[in-house]
Order: C-alpha cells, then sequence, then structure tokens
C-alpha cells in the first residue's frame, strides 16, 4: 500500500463560497488517516488553487464547493493544471465535494475529475477513494 | 544520480516551480537522492539569507510573515517561505495550515511557499528544512523565511538553520516569559510581541526587558541587545519596525562576523548530525544481522554482558563504516 504521509494532499475552497465545514472535515479526515494535507483557506481564485498544486508538489487536490458555481471554476482550475503540465490521473489526482447535482457531477467526471462527493458521504469512502486514486498515479504506482 | 534528478536540478536551477517543488518532494522523502542534489546544488548556494520564526502556537507567526513577507517583495527580494506543522504521531498525518495565512503571495512569480511537516522530528523543524532551504537558496531564492512548529519555547534548532531568529510572543500567556528564559539570548536575536491589541502587552514588554536585563554583559559584548517589537499582525501595525529590525540585525552579523560564526556553527552542527545519522543506520543494520542476534540471545541468557556484546558489535562497525 501506498505510505499515505508521503502523499499531499491539498483541500482548496474556490470562489466566494464561505462553507468551509465540510473542507475542513475531509481535511482533517484525511489527516487522521495519515495524509499530509494542505487547506488553503477559503476564498481562492482557480490561479492560487493550481500555484498551491505546484508549490506543495501535491498528488491530489481536492476542491469543496457549495455556492453553485462549481460548473464554472471547477473546469477552470482543470485547465490550469493541465496546461501547467500536470495531467489529471497522471500526476494529480482531483476530487469535488459540496453541493453538486449528479449531472453535473457526471460532467465534471468527464473532464477528468476523479470523484465527487455530495452531503452526506462518509469520510471513510473519502479516503478510500483517495487511497484508490493515488496507487495509480504516476509517482506511486508500484 | 539518475538523469531524471539530473535534468529536474537545470530545470529548477533556471526557476521552474514544479521542478523546485519536485526536488524538495525528493530530498523530503528519500535520503540517498537528498546527498545526491545537496552535492550538485552546494556551489550554488549561501547567497540567501535566513530568518527564523519561532514561538507559541497561535501567536501569529504565519500572519506576521504574510505581513513580512509583502514588505520584503517591496524592496525586491526573492522570497522563499518553509513553514513547518507537526506530523501527528500516531497517524503519521499532518494538516498544514501555516500557508492559509499568506496564500496571497502564491501568485506571485517571486515568492515560493512550501509547507512541512516534521515527520517524527522534535526541534521545531523537520529533518530536510536544511536541504529543502538550499534547493531554494540555489534556485535564485534570496531571502528565505522559515516558521516553525508553534512552540511552547524556544526550540534550538532554529538557531541551526536561521541567520536571524524573530520569537513571536503575544499577551497573557502567563509564565511565557519564564519558560524562553532558558537559552533566551542564544537563540532570540529579536522579540516581537504580537497581538499587542489585547491586554498585558506592558506587562509582557517589562517582563521581556527585565529578562534581557540579566544578559546585558553578554549583549554588550555581542554588540546587539535583542530589540523588542509590538506588532498588530491583522493591521501591520509594528510590522514594518519589525522587518526594520531584522535588517539591522542582519547589518550587525554581517558587519560584525558573527554571520559567519553562525554559520560556522550550524555547518558543523549540520555534518554532525549527518554522521550521527549515518552511524545510527549502520547500528541498526548491523543488529538486525543473524550474527548480532546471536550475541542479544547471550546477553538475554545472562552469559555476556551488554557492554562487551557491545564492543563486539562496534569492531563488527569499524568494517562497515570504512566500506
Ligand atoms: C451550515 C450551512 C451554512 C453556514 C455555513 C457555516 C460554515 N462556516 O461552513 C452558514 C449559515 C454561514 C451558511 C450561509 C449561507 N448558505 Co448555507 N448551508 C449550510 C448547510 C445547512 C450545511 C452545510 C454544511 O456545513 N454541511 C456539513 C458538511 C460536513 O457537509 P458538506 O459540506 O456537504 O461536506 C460533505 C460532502 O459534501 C463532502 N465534501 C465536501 N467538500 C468536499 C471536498 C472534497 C475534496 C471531498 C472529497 C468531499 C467533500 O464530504 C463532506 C462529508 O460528508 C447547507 C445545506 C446542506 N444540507 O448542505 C446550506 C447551503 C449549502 N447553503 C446555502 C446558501 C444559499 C447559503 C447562503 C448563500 C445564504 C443562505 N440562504 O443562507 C449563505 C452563504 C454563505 C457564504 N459566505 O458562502 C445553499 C446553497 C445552495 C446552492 N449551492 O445551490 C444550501 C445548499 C442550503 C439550501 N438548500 O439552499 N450556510
Ligand atoms: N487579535 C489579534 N489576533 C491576531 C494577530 N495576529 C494574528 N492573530 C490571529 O491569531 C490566530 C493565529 O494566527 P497564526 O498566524 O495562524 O499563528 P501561528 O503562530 O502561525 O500559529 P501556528 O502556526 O498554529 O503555531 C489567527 O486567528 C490570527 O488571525 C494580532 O495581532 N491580533
Ligand atoms: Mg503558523
Amino acid at each position: 500500500m501506498v505510505d499515505r504521509s508521503k502523499v499531499r494532499v491539498v483541500i482548496a475552497k474556490p470562489g466566494l463560497d464561505g462553507h468551509d465545514r465540510g473542507a475542513k472535515v475531509v481535511a482533517r479526515a484525511l489527516k487522521e488517516a495519515g495524509y499530509e494535507v494542505i487547506y488553503t483557506g477559503i476564498r481562492q481564485t482557480p490561479e492560487q488553487i493550481v500555484e498551491t498544486v505546484i508549490q506543495e508538489d501535491a498528488a491530489v487536490l481536492g476542491i469543496s464547493i457549495l455556492s453553485g458555481a462549481h460548473m464554472v471554476l471547477i473546469p477552470k482550475i482543470l485547465k490550469l493544471l493541465e496546461e501547467k503540465g500536470l495531467k489529471l490521473g497522471e500526476d494529480v489526482a482531483v476530487f469535488a465535494g459540496g453541493i453538486i447535482p449528479p449531472d453535473d457531477a457526471e460532467e465534471l467526471k468527464k473532464m477528468g475529475v476523479f470523484e465527487v462527493f455530495g452531503p452526506g458521504t462518509p469520510l471513510k469512502t473519502v479516503i478510500e477513494a483517495v487511497d484508490g486514486a493515488v496507487k495509480n498515479l504516476k509517482g506511486f504506482r508500484a | 544520480m539518475s538523469d531524471e534528478v539530473k535534468g529536474l536540478i537545470d530545470v529548477a536551477l533556471k526557476g521552474d516551480k514544479k521542478a523546485i517543488a519536485r526536488l524538495i518532494t525528493l530530498v523530503e522523502n528519500d535520503e540517498e537522492t537528498a546527498r545526491e542534489v545537496v552535492r550538485r546544488i552546494y556551489p550554488l548556494t549561501g547567497k540567501a539569507y535566513v530568518v527564523g520564526i519561532t514561538g507559541p502556537p497561535g501567536s501569529g507567526k504565519s500572519t506576521l510573515l504574510d505581513k513580512l513577507v509583502k514588505l520584503a517583495r517591496e524592496e525586491g527580494h526573492k522570497v522563499g517561505v518553509i513553514a513547518v506543522d507537526p506530523t501527528s504521531p500516531f497517524t503519521g498525518g499532518a494538516l498544514l495550515g501555516d500557508r492559509l495565512r499568506m496564500q496571497r503571495h502564491s501568485t506571485d512569480p517571486g515568492v515560493f511557499i512550501r509547507s512541512m511537516a516534521t515527520r517524527g522530528s522534535l526541534g521545531g523543524l523537520a529533518k530536510a528544512t536544511n536541504d529543502a532551504i538550499k534547493v531554494l537558496d540555489a534556485s535564485g531564492y534570496d531571502l528565505i523565511f522559515v516558521e516553525t512548529v508553534g512552540v511552547g519555547q524556544i526550540e534550538v534548532d532554529i538557531v541551526k538553520t536561521a541567520d536571524t531568529v524573530v520569537f513571536v510572543t503575544v499577551p497573557g500567556l502567563g509564565d511565557e516569559v519564564q519558560a524562553i528564559k532558558a537559552g533566551l539570548m542564544e537563540v532570540a536575536d529579536i522579540f516581537a510581541i504580537n497581538k499587542a491589541d489585547r491586554e498585558g502587552v506592558e506587562m509582557v514588554y517589562l517582563e521581556l526587558k527585565m529578562t534581557l536585563e540579566f544578559e546585558r554583559d553578554k549583549w554588550k559584548e555581542l554588540g546587539w541587545e535583542p530589540p523588542i517589537v509590538e506588532t498588530i499582525a491583522f493591521t501591520l501595525r509594528g510590522v514594518r519596525p519589525l522587518w526594520e529590525a531584522i535588517k539591522r540585525h542582519r547589518e550587525h552579523m554581517e558587519s560584525s562576523g558573527r554571520l559567519r560564526e553562525r554559520r560556522a556553527f550550524r555547518a558543523r552542527e549540520e555534518v554532525k548530525t549527518i554522521i550521527a545519522s549515518s552511524i545510527a543506520r549502520k547500528v541498526e543494520e548491523r543488529l538486525a544481522s543473524g550474527e548480532a542476534g546471536e550475541l542479544i540471545d547471550e546477553v538475554v541468557e545472562g552469559r555476556l554482558d551488554p557492554y562487551s556484546a557491545s564492543q563486539i558489535v562496534m569492531e563488527k562497525l569499524k568494517e562497515d563504516l570504512w566500506r
């Protein structure tokens, strides 16, 4: 199994959305599971988030968004990541969570988001999904 | 060294942030690679000035740092930040929260911020902090801030790392000053009393002042009396005087020859640490061998005393060390 303490995870909150409970809960859960987690805080621009992923050399980016602006902000982040030469699912695994309707979730997954989680998702499910994504990344494949 | 690492170094030295970040990960994760990387970049290091920020948890180190980075940028420095937070001893995980106070600098091309977990180190920094500094130094960051984990007392590791050490305290901690008295002069070059918007600033100020008085002879001899600066990190109040104090201390260190002294001390400590950890590793390897297992059995059964057993192992270690 992957040594979680060598996997760096950025949890980010893009846009003007101030709902930060979910992001903090997920960040803490991943820490408790043994990951190294960097939390960006709220009100982040896509540029700030992508720069954070780069400077922190994160393998996982988790985006938490409850404001409804996910179809604008998430694609923008994905595009910036690729522009910076970070391949989705190869160099970095992207997750999203919050209030995201199923149709949008499907669309986002098609764009390269690994998994989308809504309210009430057990934290165990989140951790397992991150484990699953990490072991297929370039730097962590057996 | 693998071609991949070589290539990475070349790109990092040109200032590519992705490559710099990757190199820091490598020196953090793998001792062998760290050795190779440092060997290669070392000639390019030594140009950066390193400022350490330490102090109790929540005293405002990161918030102050955010402001200091701003002032340093205005004066044209290329700024690196390494912010250390603790690794949980139970899970091995870490929640690195310093960065969130400095996020506005994330997109500034002249700033590189890296969060780092202690991963079992106890002195307030991570084992790889010094190597990460070297990577930033070689990549052209000429001013590097290092934030230690929040510590109740001054941790000595920061002196082995920083050219100037700022200790951030706050009013209302009660016996805080008492706790930092030991080794006060050795470690802190500047004191910041942050959250000066709160009650009790004069108390902390007077206590610090009195504590410093005890060491009067020492600071006279050194030619530097640690200034005490009151700050409100929120509002920038006092932050400019703090920045000026840092610059004055740097001048003092450079003109008095103390910078050279401190760096010599640091180099010695670094060499010592590397030797100690390689020996510790060899010892572990030796003790894991079947031969050592038999010796240990003899100790358990009372046929051999531990001193004689270690003597025998140490004889063998000689070979390991020179191999
Ligand atoms: C609490 C709450 C607030 C609190 C927020 C406190 C805080 N600091 O977070 C307050 C009262 C401040 C608030 C304000 C507002 N809110 Co509000 N709020 C909620 C509420 C009731 C619960 C959110 C919550 O904290 N859940 C608990 C956490 C733990 O769950 P979670 O965030 O969903 O996270 C879980 C999963 O989604 C997932 N997850 C989340 N993020 C991530 C990230 C990753 C990487 C992963 C893997 C998983 C993951 O895992 C978590 C664990 O299961 C929701 C309704 C709801 N049931 O969701 C509305 C809701 C989100 N709010 C809403 C609105 C409209 C607002 C306001 C605009 C105005 C208003 N009408 O109240 C303001 C805006 C505030 C702002 N600045 O953005 C709407 C949003 C509508 C939309 N998106 O279309 C909701 C859905 C209510 C509704 N039905 O209308 N709100
Ligand atoms: N009242 C007041 N609060 C402040 C001041 N400076 C910082 N804070 C607040 O103090 C809290 C801790 O600030 P940080 O900058 O995270 O402190 P820190 O020393 O880096 O914390 P750790 O890294 O966790 O040890 C935050 O909520 C800040 O907003 C100040 O001058 N006055
Ligand atoms: Mg901090």
